[in-house]
């Protein structure tokens, strides 16, 4: 028993060649978040508050993928989301389409605490922010000439690989998927648990590069890319189309629940279960556990446990 | 292997004092979709082929709460959602905030079949739509008088138990209030007559033991602009595997928070109950004190529906002759 924390900043092909400058400024970003996060637990801040604040901090960070410095759509916008979840009372709340709102995530927790409702998209979602008042901002503080420059290169890859008429030949997906190397489908996550078992999630993301104007992944969806119960609290990240059709955080916490899996059994099986390359989650117990399986290059993350444990890792243990 | 099966429902809690010709009206409906789903089947449709048929029926007549006969959202506008999942490859597709689309179940389809992703929503949905050429028409075709009429009485309601800016007093002040406190029978705080439960769904599993499932709604009537519930959400509303197929209806925020749609088919794949059971389990372990309704159907030819309201809309038929329309408990 015990607090316990953990957080991502994306799942996917992240080679391990990454220039130092890529790789250096995100490991910094994520023990800084560590950090905050492992500070407020000690402060006996609720779980909930907790990976909202951690979340937050990654949104602000302009080398993750939310918030700002969230990837384009195949128009040039930004369109975030986000999902934050309680596990004691399973109250939950999830925005999508958004496009002026600093802070994804909180808006998603106002959509939980003060609406009647668990999910705003698109304008009605803005138009509630507006009415809490929560910061906004231009589209022109989210998007960076990085992403702009990535939004270019999908492009002239993707030119087939999106137009679903025509078949897609293997050099043309190679292409695409070593055109930039590191968080074109990356995604902002925290889980947390406090020593009295309190569990919490959030996720936020910008979707992926390229994708069509109104598109929604798993991250807001309750069950797929965010799930928490009174047994443990998770988020996911990688391939969307692949965490919905897996419900694959609602999964981990079904195992558990349904077959008495460890968190960890829960974790691995369900990573273990989706197509490789497509899935990275992390994970705390109400007990105090942390996992952090994905079945891709790499993942971006980072955990900490009131025993003393504190990582930060991107590729899998070996090649860290 | 148990042949087909197919159920369909017309949502989950009902007004007790619903006249006896919209219960038989919806029972003719309902027993129109069986039959059309009965003949696609003996045609030997596949399972997806045949949930996306019914529920375009469903959708296109006016009496339950999706497609044409849509509740209305806060501004007197429809926003419809749907989702589609066939078992197999457990592909998926799901649309919300359409405007135009006449039979959103078919975008949904189309968003599976034709587009990288999973779910669009408002107007790149309605982009999407109108370069896949599907049949669009103005927002009014939606609308209908009844609903005109409903949207007002909720609005009386909700102007004092949904509005959260505003501080709940004066409760007996308002008529539809008092309508609301008086009545036993209340979803997500409305009183049942002007809730509009009716999203519909149709489960199906072929002779070849495909399960598929599809789900549509207009949503909550006098909901927020914008709000999604739980019909377009894989997992929530909407699910199928090689297991099973379920279509839920009923409080979304209830469902959205059990992913009960998937939880009937984690029950049966990591507890190892049969669907009945499953179905049984869910409807009292995981919607805490919310109210809803599902039908569902398994590989195996099985069909069974649960809900913890007073009743809900469905009807079901099986390979081996049983036929059964219902409404009440």
């Amino acid at each position: 028993m015990g607090w316990a924390i953990a957080l991502h900043g994306g799942a996917g092909d992240i080679p391990l060649s990454i220039p130092p400058e890529r790789r250096l400024p995100r490991e910094a970003a994520l023990r800084h978040c560590l950090h905050v996060g492992v500070e407020a637990l000690k402060a006996q801040n609720h779980p909930l508050d907790v990976v909202e604040l951690v979340v937050r901090e990654l949104e602000n960070h302009p080398n993750f993928n939310a918030g700002r410095g969230s990837v384009l759509t195949t128009s040039g916008t930004v369109e975030m989301e986000a999902c934050i979840m309680d596990g004691k009372t399973k109250k939950c709340g999830a925005v999508s389409g958004v496009t002026t709102v600093v802070n994804a995530i909180s808006l998603a927790r106002l959509v939980m605490e003060k609406t009647p409702h668990i999910y705003l998209a698109f304008d009605g979602a803005e138009a509630f922010a507006r009415e809490q008042g929560v910061a906004l901002m231009d589209s022109s503080y989210f998007i960076t000439s990085e992403n702009v420059e990535r939004l270019k290169q999908a492009k002239e890859a993707n030119r087939v690989q999106l137009d679903y008429t025509q078949p897609l030949s293997k050099d043309e997906k190679k292409q695409t998927l070593t055109a930039d190397g590191d968080s074109q489908i990356g995604t902002v996550g925290c889980v947390a648990v406090d020593q009295h078992g309190n569990l919490a999630t959030a996720t936020s993301t910008g979707g992926f590069v390229n994708k069509m104007v109104g598109r929604i992944g798993d991250t807001p969806i309750i069950g797929a890319g965010t799930y928490a119960n009174n047994l443990c609290a998770v988020s996911a990240t990688g391939k969307g189309e692949a965490i919905i059709r897996g419900t694959i955080a609602r999964d981990v916490a079904a195992l558990m629940e349904f077959k008495g899996l460890s968190l960890e059994e829960a974790a691995a099986y369900v990573v273990e279960a989706a197509p490789a390359g497509t899935v990275g989650l992390v994970a705390v117990s109400a007990t105090g556990e942390v996992t952090m399986p994905f079945n891709s290059t790499g993942m971006f993350r980072a955990c900490a446990t009131e025993d003393g444990l504190s990582e930060i890792g991107i590729w899998h243990s070996s090649q860290n | 292997m148990g042949g087909w099966a197919i159920a369909v429902h017309g949502g989950a809690g009902i007004d007790p004092n619903l006249p006896t010709e919209k219960q038989e009206e919806a029972k003719l409906l309902l027993t129109r979709c069986l039959n059309l789903g009965i003949s696609a089947l003996r045609s030997n449709l596949p399972a997806i082929d045949v949930v996306e048929l019914v529920v375009r029926e469903l959708e296109t007549d006016p009496l339950f709460n999706s497609g044409r006969g849509s509740a209305l959202s806060e501004n007197g506008t429809v926003e419809m959602e749907a989702s589609i999942m066939d078992g197999p490859k457990r592909r998926c597709g799901a649309v919300s905030g359409l405007t135009t689309v006449k039979n959103p179940i078919s975008l949904a389809r189309l968003v599976m079949d034709k587009s990288p992703h999973s779910y669009l929503a408002f107007s790149g949905a309605e982009a999407f739509a109108r370069q896949q050429g599907v049949e669009l028409v103005e927002n009014e075709y939606f609308i209908t008088e009844e609903n005109k009429g409903m949207l007002k009485l909720a609005k009386e309601a909700n102007s004092i138990l949904f509005d959260y800016r505003v501080p709940i007093a004066g409760l007996e002040s308002c008529t539809a209030v008092a309508a609301a406190v008086d009545s036993p029978l209340q979803m997500n705080g409305l009183p049942i007559s002007i809730y509009a439960p009716e999203t519909v769904g149709c489960v199906v599993v072929d002779s070849q033991g495909r399960c598929a499932a599809a789900t549509s709604t207009g949503g909550l009537m006098n909901k927020m602009s914008g709000r999604i519930g739980d019909s377009p959400l894989i997992g929530s509303g909407t699910y199928a595997c090689n297991l099973c197929g379920v279509s839920c209806t009923g409080e979304g925020e209830a469902i959205i928070r059990g992913t009960l749609a998937r939880d009937v088919a984690a029950v049966m794949e990591y507890k190892g109950l049969g669907l009945q059971a499953a179905v049984d389990y869910v409807i009292k372990e995981r919607l805490d004190e919310g109210q809803a309704g599902l039908i569902a159907v398994s590989k195996d030819g099985e069909v069974a529906c649960g809900f913890n309201t007073n009743g809900m809309f469905r009807g079901c038929a099986t390979q081996d002759g049983f036929m059964e329309v219902g409404i009440w408990n």
